[in-house]
């Protein structure tokens, strides 16, 4: 089938990172004919998620970066006399300095295996063996997954079936209602052990406040449960690609849960920050007239823009200087300066700040009681949903002529970037046994913004992710830290990890004597630092074609935003005059020709099939059906 | 070719959508007109349940196929075993819920399924209950739901601890929730009944809710359901009425009976008896404008044996409600008029927005709201809290402070700058006949206060003179008519346009009308009734610039001296 690729597309992309994939499917979905290629042996580039042993594959393919062979000349010969080859990275090289320690207790780890998984990822082949992705073509239905096969096993079936739940098109409402359950559970759990407390706590209850130890072994065994993601994001309740993916209907291929906590980092000390209404409501921390200055402020926040008399004198000035001057008490201006405008201490102005705050505002209360949704299964979910309905093919050397390329940054040659001058991004990722802050429930997904110690040194943004976020196993967190690198990223974030964690797993821990605030125990960590790509100006590049277009590689914000703009605009520089990512036609509007009249409605139909749960989004029948045909089976 | 897509255009959308829509109209009325077929035959079985299906499934407030399906279940029910029943009215309750699904707000389906879970033999409350916290999570304001979820509170006797457990959680979901804060003031006297006031809940109870809802307004000082049951957390519980004067009249041989709250004496009831030197005396009781509605003063006429001269006195004595509340008067020989009353300083009347005994609470509520209103100076339910407060801790004292707040508030709030001038004028009033009550007068000054409204009259039965010179007023209420004594009226310098509606004065001998907006001699037409009127001042009226205004008036007012100019 790979012999049957044809050799003319309307727009050739080259990578499988977000903005690369939300450009072939937009493509895609104008008419164009796309191949979209990623010579990686998974989705997503520096986008992706791993299970724990993948992690361990990426980690290792990342310390021994091996020269890359010279690939055979062959492909010179494709070339027509009046053209010009640019020559592609062979070699990543936007990941350095990876370092992961173990600090669990670590026996019997030598033979043991990830259940299900792969011995290992397939090395690294240096030759011009692309794995492609064919995007649907104008031809091929995009309501059916027309499998072209795969003639390699460079994807392994089980991962690509570990990421596609059939769970995933569940609604959002359902998965609320039973965190709700969830929660009243914990409540009573809570209230048990309090009872407990107070009398003799017997062993059994002593041993239920301790949690589990576990072990190296039983992360590696449990390894499937795991999906880590090179980046850490969260998408903004409000924000461009919750409108991208409600518009163009892709939602449906992922599921959401909300950020349940905004943390805060205070004298040592993690807090629970109330942001929204009955937040501030329920605060048993703030005062009364704390309540009100934080309300006030806030309901301020979101029409600053009505009321420029209050703020004109500060905007050139600084955010904190202007909270400063508003009746806020100290621990307010912490909340609001670093865990809800989230903006920079040291340079962030007046504006910046208050716009940052009334977005963060605007998007409660959209999904839930926090600004934010994370993907369950990991954020390397999101780029893959833009490349649902592909089918998988492989391919060697054959020439290939388009109208446009899409290249991701860091497919470009060092020649291409010479001149290009890159930030870089520190990033931890901690197993961890315990949440920074216990509360009832331990199914909490908690974003927590530590400010920097030094003048100029970057904050550091935390988003801890307990086990119903599918991204780690039970009974564990996976705790992701980021922020923009000034040295290597083990230099610039073990000092916080070491403020909020204990790193001594094995050590008896001197809880005996007070059991009073104990850290939560590091059970495993990596550091590394990856390229940020992001915000660099096209013409720095050298001797780039005009129909070549680049896309950067994940940025240091918190949301996707910069990803979906650029995708947007990139789609637009290439096709003007199409729309950018339609909502897909209504299944009832679309005619299959010959096949007959599809079954009608029968718009009277007897009350007992009916859904058990109000909800006007309701997918429809074509929905669903369309969702089953989808779904691989193991 | 085969299986290839082709998507509908805008017309051929519109165009599918009109047949369907058709199709779906043709279905209804062959539907209904079946439905009514069959009951018209009296055909009362399952296919006509079947049939009623389809129509309420999609029009749930299609009240007459409830009641046929009613008659349906009634019929099925006497045919069928009690389990056939049970099975019946089972699919019934899961019917019912879709339809909730269809309009979650429909009176007749929530009254539909009262009346199935009354017929049910095994009743499953527990899952009802459910079924109500499922809605109300949904829409924490359908009151369906709420009367509902009362109905099968009551029905399965829930524990008021569960259910003011559930309220909790509401508010702390989201406590702009009017019907969660009243559920919260029906269920705490249940829990926590106070001993001396029937119908509140102890004071340590209060003071956990008063913080639960300065925790709401502080954090939302606009949301007015936390503010309402903050008065209700403050107030006490409603008194009873009671009689608060007796007076008799031997001029007018009649008797006036003033309550503290307006009462309805019925015809021939025994709500209201009259003993005349102990023995019972059959009246006619009337309110003093006639009209005999719910009224704070009741009148009758005394036979001419009761009032004789034979005797040193007679004793007048009235009981109310069987008892409960009741007076006696004594008419001494040779005197016009005898009366007995409370004091209104002894039962503090006016005070009963807020409740006394809480004093401390009270003062610690003031000074947080007080916090509050420095941070939100202009927020109108903060300042009407603040002058509440005020006039429940001491209305004398704060009286400079309330009206500056009165200022601020109605700067504040100008859309209800009518209803605050009217509340200040009763504030006003209540200061005047306390400061007045200290001096056992019968002469009452209430000039040049701004008033815009007169009232608390019941309390001035006995009064003589009553000044209102240089007030707003518009008119004279008929409840003036309660002032059985008074004889000299000063009306200088208000707004009075006509004293239609008012009743006679019985002792009113002097009227001064100057500077009104009096325009026609006809405005004064209820004078005429007046039986002691002797003197009447209309200088500074309009009417006064009519060129036949003075022979109008006396042929109107024959024997009245008027001033006009």
């Amino acid at each position: 089938m790979a012999d049957n690729l044809p050799s003319e597309f309307d727009v050739v992309v080259i990578g499988t990172g977000l903005p690369e994939s939300i450009i072939a499917s937009a493509c895609s979905r104008s008419g164009q004919r796309v191949l979209h290629v990623d010579s990686r042996s998974y989705y997503g580039g520096n986008w992706a998620s791993f299970s724990f042993s993948g992690l361990l594959s990426w980690i290792k393919e990342n310390q021994e970066k091996t020269d890359v062979r010279e690939d055979g000349e062959d492909w010179r010969k494709l070339i027509l006399k009046t053209e010009e080859a640019i020559s592609l990275n062979k070699q990543d090289n936007t990941i350095q300095h990876v370092e992961d320690v173990c600090y669990a207790c670590q026996d019997l780890a030598e033979d043991v295996k990830e259940a299900g998984a792969l011995p290992k990822l397939p090395a690294f082949e240096a030759s011009d063996t692309r794995e492609a992705a064919q995007e649907s073509e104008k031809e091929s239905l995009p309501v059916q997954s027309q499998s072209l096969g795969t003639e390699n096993c460079e994807i392994s079936p089980e991962s690509v079936t570990c990421n596609d739940p059939e769970s995933m098109t569940e609604r959002k409402d359902a998965e609320m209602t039973s965190e709700r359950e969830n929660l009243c559970d914990a409540t009573s759990d809570q209230s048990a052990l309090e009872t407990g407390k107070t009398e003799n706590v017997s062993t059994a209850e002593a041993a239920a406040l301790k949690p589990k130890k576990i072990t190296y072994t039983q992360i590696v065994k449990e390894g499937r449960r795991f999906n880590i993601d090179l980046i850490s994001k969260l998408l903004y309740s409000q924000g461009l690609l919750i409108d991208l993916l409600t518009k163009s209907n892709v939602s449906r291929y992922a599921e959401f849960k909300n950020v349940t906590r905004i943390l805060a980092f205070q004298e040592g000390r993690v807090e629970q920050v109330p942001c929204s209404r009955a937040d501030v409501f329920n605060s048993k921390q703030l005062t009364m007239v704390e309540k009100r200055m934080l309300m006030k402020f806030l309901t301020f926040c979101l029409d600053y823009e009505q009321h420029p008399e209050e703020y004109q004198d500060y905007k050139e000035r600084k955010f904190s200087e202007y909270l400063k001057t508003q009746k806020l008490t100290s621990n307010l201006q912490h909340f609001i300066l670093h865990s809800i405008s989230m903006v920079s201490e040291a340079d962030s102005g007046t504006i910046d700040g208050l716009k940052a705050t009334k977005h963060f505002l605007q998007c409660l209360g959209r999904y839930g009681n926090t600004p934010f949704l994370f993907p369950l299964y990991g954020q390397g979910e999101i780029p893959q949903c833009f490349c649902r309905c592909k089918a998988l093919i492989d391919h060697f050397g054959q020439r290939i002529s388009a109208n446009y390329f899409v290249v991701e940054d860091s497919y470009l040659s060092e020649k291409t970037c010479t001149n290009v001058c890159y930030r870089q991004i520190s990033r931890a990722v901690l197993i961890t046994d315990q949440s920074v802050l216990k509360t009832d429930s331990d199914q909490q997904i908690s974003i927590l913004t530590v400010p920097p110690v030094e003048r100029g040194q970057p904050a550091v943004r935390i988003i801890e992710l307990c086990s119903s976020t599918m991204t780690c196993m039970r009974n564990t967190y996976l705790v992701h830290f980021t922020c923009s690198s000034t040295k290597t990223a083990k230099e610039d974030l073990e000092p916080v990890v070491q403020k909020l964690f204990s790193l001594n797993a094995e050590t008896e821990r001197e809880s005996e004597n007070g059991g009073g605030l104990e850290k939560p125990r590091v059970l495993w960590a990596v550091y590394f630092n990856m390229r940020d790509s992001s915000g660099i100006d096209r013409n720095s590049y050298d001797c780039l074609p005009s129909n070549v277009y680049v896309c950067s590689g994940p940025d240091c914000a918190l949301g996707n935003d910069y990803a979906v703009k650029q995708a947007e605009t990139l789609f637009q520089e290439m096709f003007p005059k199409e729309e950018f990512c339609p909502p897909p036609p209504n299944p009832e509007d679309i005619i299959y020709d010959g096949d007959g009249t599809q079954p009608e409605d029968p718009g009277f139909s007897s009350s007992s099939n009916a859904k058990t749960e109000p909800s006007p989004e309701e997918s429809s029948d074509g929905d669903s059906c369309k969702v089953s045909e989808e779904h691989h089976e193991e | 070719m085969h299986g290839r897509l082709k998507v509908k255009t805008t017309e051929e959308q519109a165009e599918a959508k009109r047949l369907e829509r058709e199709k779906k109209l043709r279905q209804y009325v062959a539907a209904t007109t079946a439905i009514f077929e069959k009951r018209k035959m009296g055909q009362l079985d399952k296919e006509a349940l079947e049939l009623t299906n389809q129509i309420l499934g999609v029009n749930p407030d299609f009240a007459t196929l409830w009641n046929f399906r009613r008659e349906i279940i009634l019929r099925l029910e006497g045919e069928g075993s009690p389990e056939e029943t049970q099975s019946l009215c089972r699919g019934e309750l899961s019917f019912l819920e879709t339809c909730l699904r269809v309009n979650p707000k429909s009176y007749g389906t929530w009254h539909h399924r009262c009346w199935v879970m009354g017929h049910v033999p095994h009743p499953d409350w527990a899952r009802e209950l459910e079924l109500c916290a499922k809605f109300l999570e949904s829409d924490e304001r359908n009151f369906h739901c709420w009367d509902y979820r009362r109905f099968v509170v009551q029905r399965a006797q829930v524990p008021a601890a569960d259910e003011l457990r559930f309220t909790d959680h509401l508010i702390t979901r989201n406590f702009s929730n009017y019907s969660s804060w009243h559920y919260r003031s029906r269920l705490l006297p249940q829990l926590h009944p106070d001993p001396r006031q029937p119908g509140r809940p102890t004071e340590a109870v209060l003071l956990k809710e008063l913080e639960l809802v300065q925790n709401a307004f502080f954090t939302d000082p606009n949301d007015q359901s936390a503010w309402f049951y903050h008065r209700w957390l403050l107030g006490r519980a409603e008194p009873e009425p009671t009689i608060l004067c007796v007076y008799v009249s031997r001029e007018d041989s009649s008797l006036a009976v003033a309550f503290s709250q307006p009462v309805v004496v019925t015809p021939g009831s025994c709500d209201l008896l009259l003993f005349a030197d102990e023995a019972p005396l059959a009246v006619n009781w009337r309110t003093p404008d006639g009209r005999n509605r719910p009224g704070l003063m009741w009148l009758c006429d005394l036979p001419a044996s009761a009032l004789n001269d034979h005797w040193p006195q007679h004793t007048f004595r009235v009981q109310w409600a069987g008892g409960e509340s009741q007076k006696e008067c004594v008419l001494f020989k040779g005197r016009s008029d005898g009366w007995c009353r409370d004091s209104v300083t002894e039962e503090q009347v006016f005070r009963c927005e807020l409740s006394v005994e809480k004093s401390t609470v009270l003062q610690s509520e003031l000074e947080s709201c007080k916090e509050l209103q420095a941070l939100e100076p202009e927020n109108k339910w903060c300042l009407l809290t603040i002058i509440l407060l005020m006039r429940a801790l001491d209305p004398l004292v704060y009286e400079r402070e309330t009206l500056s707040y009165f200022d601020t508030l109605k700067a504040a709030d100008p859309m209800r700058s009518a209803y605050l001038d009217d509340l200040r004028s009763r504030f006003l009033v209540e200061n005047s006949i306390l400061r007045m009550e200290y001096a056992e007068a019968r002469v009452v000054d209430l000039s040049g206060r701004g008033l815009t409204v007169l009232c608390h009259l019941e309390q001035l039965p006995l009064i003589t003179h009553l000044n209102l010179a240089g007030n707003r007023l518009r008119r004279l209420p008929p409840t003036l008519a309660m002032l059985r004594c008074l004889e000299v009226l000063e009306l200088e310098g208000n707004q009075i346009e006509t004293l239609e509606g008012l009743p006679p004065l019985p002792r009113l001998e002097e009227f001064s009308a100057r500077s009104n907006r009096i325009q026609r001699p006809s405005d004064l037409r209820p004078l005429a009734s007046f039986p002691r009127l002797r003197l009447l001042a209309l200088q500074g009226n309009p009417l006064g610039a009519l060129p036949d205004a003075q022979s109008q008036l006396a042929a109107l007012l024959p024997r009245v001296e008027i001033t006009l100019a």
